[in-house]
């Protein structure tokens, strides 16, 4: 008997370690997950630069301060060749490998030194320009053996420096790993959401309103609540074979666009918003809509003055997640075109454009090794908006939510 | 005229109907010993919808057909003879003509597009002029009316909640419309890829290479069997392996043993867990997983470890549906009615002999339907297994041996340069059609499975 129970109990505790276990691996798995992105993204801030001196008279330019300032300057600084001066000074000033040493989008830097500053143009200057790409990684500590000894001597030397990547979050995309950014995404990214934020939600609320507080118990609703309750459920990519037949192949909108981006992305989240919406209109209790009828207010008025604002935060609560749902979504973007190489931020809605999560797919394919720290970078970008979002909407969840 | 501009000159005349639809009922409010049912606001709002609506609801059908009459008018020029016969090279060089009218900085490509992108901007400005002076006229007609129909005994307000219904019942049509489309065009487009590729040859084929398709015989490259059965082996079977244990042991933790502290901070990790987008982990997959499960199978020495395994991706996706799993056992324990779990425990059992031998099993249909809507969207993942898995269509139970699904292949099939009527992109869609049905049908199941059970406790 005291066997029996001595062995039951060891069950129990075997079995409670099993639930501990389960936990602490799935947290463990989370946890691992982060630290490797930050610990890859942490090196993608970060840029390298390596000094160059540039004879600009010397260089047979013909650029001259007034030139520069005066009108076509900037004509002639783009047909200066600058890539040019750039590779025969690092020659000059590093030997043969002296070109390889500097990033393909170091003559850019140049031009935007002498744009800001004409008077470098008249003498020698010494200028800190973008490293190439196996420097930059060799700078980290995660190159070739060569390139790391070869960063070695420029660091003892002084003429290579690390600081703060500020053209990774102002930058678009770029072959070179070293010149790559993060905004032309972004502001996909905002230009997309915009649109699906203007759609999905005033659609969604309405129509929960219409389901929870309208709607006769009839064939049509039921449909609705079926269409609904199977489109949440329904797989993102499905969405995309969607918004390419319809939005692309019979509205002939324009490809890769924000705006069938967000289309496409409004339908997938207003299902979402719904089933939110209407948990939460249910929440607010029938003795609110009972006393407002019994002052005389419309059925409308009920709705609109007092359940709707009741609701609210339950609502905005589910669109924010269903927001940060879309703003994480890459699989129905792809389907519409959105992996266009895309070197300009979109200007408009109906500009070629990409997104964030797609970005990140397309650097990842890419096989340049530099590109792997930023696209951990990139995904460290994401996780601190998603986070940011699902943080306000807990904290709205906490704040505002009102136990009846 | 711009659209934004027209828009804007609607807006404004929406306000001044709001105003002088609001000052009118004001002045009628002036005479005495009369009771009104709308107030002041109630007759501008009903002035600005007369006056807003009627030119919104024009311009959404101007839009749809002004493009069509402009073609029409730019086909009647002497230039447009020179096009050839109606069919794709006709429609693209309009199309590019289209496009350099709206565009002057475009380098054009058809010299006849070129000479035809003139008409079509004289065409388009005519038919836009026409569009919006006639919706600016319907404008100040709608609200011209509505302004005379403003008397002291008019109700507006119950006629602005009409609109207000019909507005909330249209919404909620939405939903509707859209699934009518998924199933519309995947329907149409899985139907023209069936007129070509017998529906026999893609449920049962076991031979899937869309790249070399045979154009007198396509059915024989387009076997979709071992996309099925990768889609099964990772979804369904490893991802499960994972995701089931997991998901269960950390419900039942979180609800029977944890303390509260814990759960507080457990149960928002886990929703973390759920919120990282799928292309992070996808990313993961491809760079940390894949590689060292290749490590892994070398040096166990199996045959074929490749670092695209099914293995890699299953993995993974089986960690993305933890919480989900978790979220769904823990609702289907929570709905156990107590009064068992205490019988269980006044008789002496332990609480892990209550959990494993009276709540799991009264909750088992609940943790059914959970895992079967988590196998649906295990399936319907696209990101990981298209960053993870690899792209050659093989039928094989080694796991660390390469699979590929039928979301990955939906991707490598339309991310490619093919034009849309190749029957590899209607292939597409008719992979995409058979997981819709799929998805569907599981998910109907699930409902239906997790509702009985509720109705059987409440």
């Amino acid at each position: 008997m005291e066997r029996r129970v001595r062995r039951r109990y060891a069950a129990e505790r075997r079995f409670r370690l099993f639930g501990l276990a389960a936990i602490v691996l799935s947290a463990g798995f989370l946890l691992f997950l982060l630290v490797t992105m930050m610990a890859n993204g942490a090196r993608g801030f970060v840029t390298t630069e390596v000094a160059l001196s540039i004879d600009f008279p010397a260089a047979g330019l013909g650029l001259t301060p007034d030139r520069i300032r005066g009108p076509g300057g900037d004509l002639a600084l783009a047909g200066a060749q600058l890539d040019a001066v750039v590779d025969r000074a690092a020659a000059a000033q590093y030997g043969a490998i002296g070109p390889a040493l500097f990033s393909d989008g170091a003559d850019t830097i140049v031009r935007r030194a002498l744009k800001a500053d004409p008077r470098l143009a008249v003498g020698r200057v010494r200028l800190w320009l973008p490293a190439a790409s196996d420097v930059d990684t060799a700078a980290k500590a995660d190159g070739t053996p060569l390139a790391e000894k070869r960063a070695q001597v420029l660091t003892d030397a002084g003429q290579l420096r690390t600081g703060f990547n500020w053209g990774f979050l102002s930058g678009s995309d770029s072959t070179d790993p070293t010149a790559v950014g993060i905004w032309g995404a972004l502001k996909g990214s905002l230009l997309t959401m915009l649109v699906t934020l203007a759609l999905a939600f005033p659609i969604g609320v309405l129509s929960a309103l219409y389901l929870e507080e309208y709607a006769p118990r009839n064939r049509w609703t039921d449909l609705i609540e079926v269409s609904i309750n199977n489109l949440a459920a329904v797989p993102s990519i499905i969405f995309g074979l969607l918004g390419l037949a319809v939005f692309l192949n019979t509205f002939h909108l324009p490809r890769s666009a924000a705006l069938v981006g967000g289309l496409t992305l409004a339908l997938m989240t207003m299902p979402v918003i719904v089933i939110a919406s209407r948990n939460a209109i249910k929440a607010v209790p029938p003795s609110i809509r009972d006393a407002a009828l019994a002052l005389g207010a419309s059925p409308v008025q009920v709705v609109f003055h007092h359940v709707l604002p009741l609701a609210l935060p339950g609502i905005l609560t589910g669109t924010i997640i269903g927001m940060a749902r879309a703003l994480g979504e890459t699989a129905p973007l792809l389907m519409i075109g959105m992996r266009a190489f895309i070197a300009t931020p979109p200007g408009k809605l109906t500009d070629p454009s990409t997104v964030l999560p797609v970005q990140i797919f397309l650097w990842s394919d890419e096989v340049s090794r530099g590109f792997i720290e930023k696209t951990s970078a990139a995904i460290i970008v994401l996780l601190v908006f998603l986070l940011a979002m699902n943080g306000i909407a807990i904290y709205l969840r906490n704040r505002f939510e009102t136990r009846w | 005229m711009p659209t934004s501009a027209l828009l804007f000159l609607v807006a404004g005349l929406g306000l001044i109907a709001w105003l002088s639809g609001r000052v009118r009922a004001i002045a009628f409010r002036k005479a005495p010993g009369q009771r009104f049912s709308s107030l002041p606001r109630h007759h501008g709002s009903f002035a600005a919808m007369w006056t807003v609506l009627p030119p919104l609801l024009f311009l959404a059908v101007w839009g749809a057909c002004a493009p069509g009459l402009a073609t029409n008018g730019v086909l009647k020029t002497p230039a447009a003879a020179q096009l050839p016969p109606p069919g794709f090279e006709r429609a693209a060089i309009l199309s590019e003509a289209r496009a350099i009218a709206n565009d002057h900085h475009r380098t054009p490509l058809n010299p006849l597009a070129t000479r035809l992108a003139p008409a079509y901007a004289v065409e388009q400005s005519r038919y836009g002029w026409i569009g919006g002076a006639t919706a600016l006229l319907l404008g100040i007609a709608g609200g011209a009316f509505a302004f005379l129909r403003i008397r002291p005994g008019f109700n507006a307000r119950t006629r602005i909640e009409r609109i207000v219904m019909a507005s909330l019942l249209a919404a909620s049509l939405i939903a509707i419309l859209t699934t009518i489309g998924i199933v519309a065009s995947l329907l149409f487009e899985s139907a023209r890829f069936f007129g070509t590729v017998p529906i026999t040859d893609f449920l049962f084929g076991r031979h899937w290479s869309p790249q070399v398709i045979d154009p007198r015989n396509p059915g024989a490259s387009l076997g979709a069997v071992p996309l099925f059965w990768g889609t099964f082996f990772i979804g369904a079977v490893i991802a499960m392996l994972v995701a089931i244990p997991f998901g269960l042991m950390s419900a039942i933790y979180l609800t029977q043993y944890a303390s509260p502290r814990l759960r507080a901070w457990m149960k928002p990790t886990l929703e973390i867990l759920a919120g990282v987008p799928t292309v992070v982990y996808g990313y993961f997959a491809a760079l940390v997983v894949g590689p060292a499960l290749r490590q892994l199978g070398v040096a166990i020495g199996i045959p074929g470890a490749t670092s695209e395994s099914a293995l890699a991706a299953g993995l993974v996706m089986g960690v993305m549906i933890i919480p989900f799993v978790s979220s769904m056992a823990d609702d289907a324990i929570a709905a156990v009615p107590s009064a068992m779990r205490d019988g269980s425990l006044a008789m002496g059992a332990t609480p892990s002999e209550t959990i494993s031998r009276v709540l799991l099993p009264a909750a088992l249909p609940g943790v059914v339907g959970g895992v079967l809507l988590a196998i649906s969207r295990a399936i319907g993942e696209t990101m990981i297994v298209v960053m993870a898995a690899s792209g050659a269509a093989t039928i094989s139970l080694n796991p660390f041996n390469s699979a590929t699904t039928v979301t990955k292949q939906i991707v490598d099939l339309l991310t490619g340069e093919a034009s849309f009527d190749s029957p590899k992109t209607l292939a597409a869609f008719a992979l995409g059609m058979t997981l819709f049905v799929i998805t569907l049908l599981l998910n109907i199941i699930a409902l239906t499975v997790v509702k009985r059970y509720r109705e059987a406790y409440e």
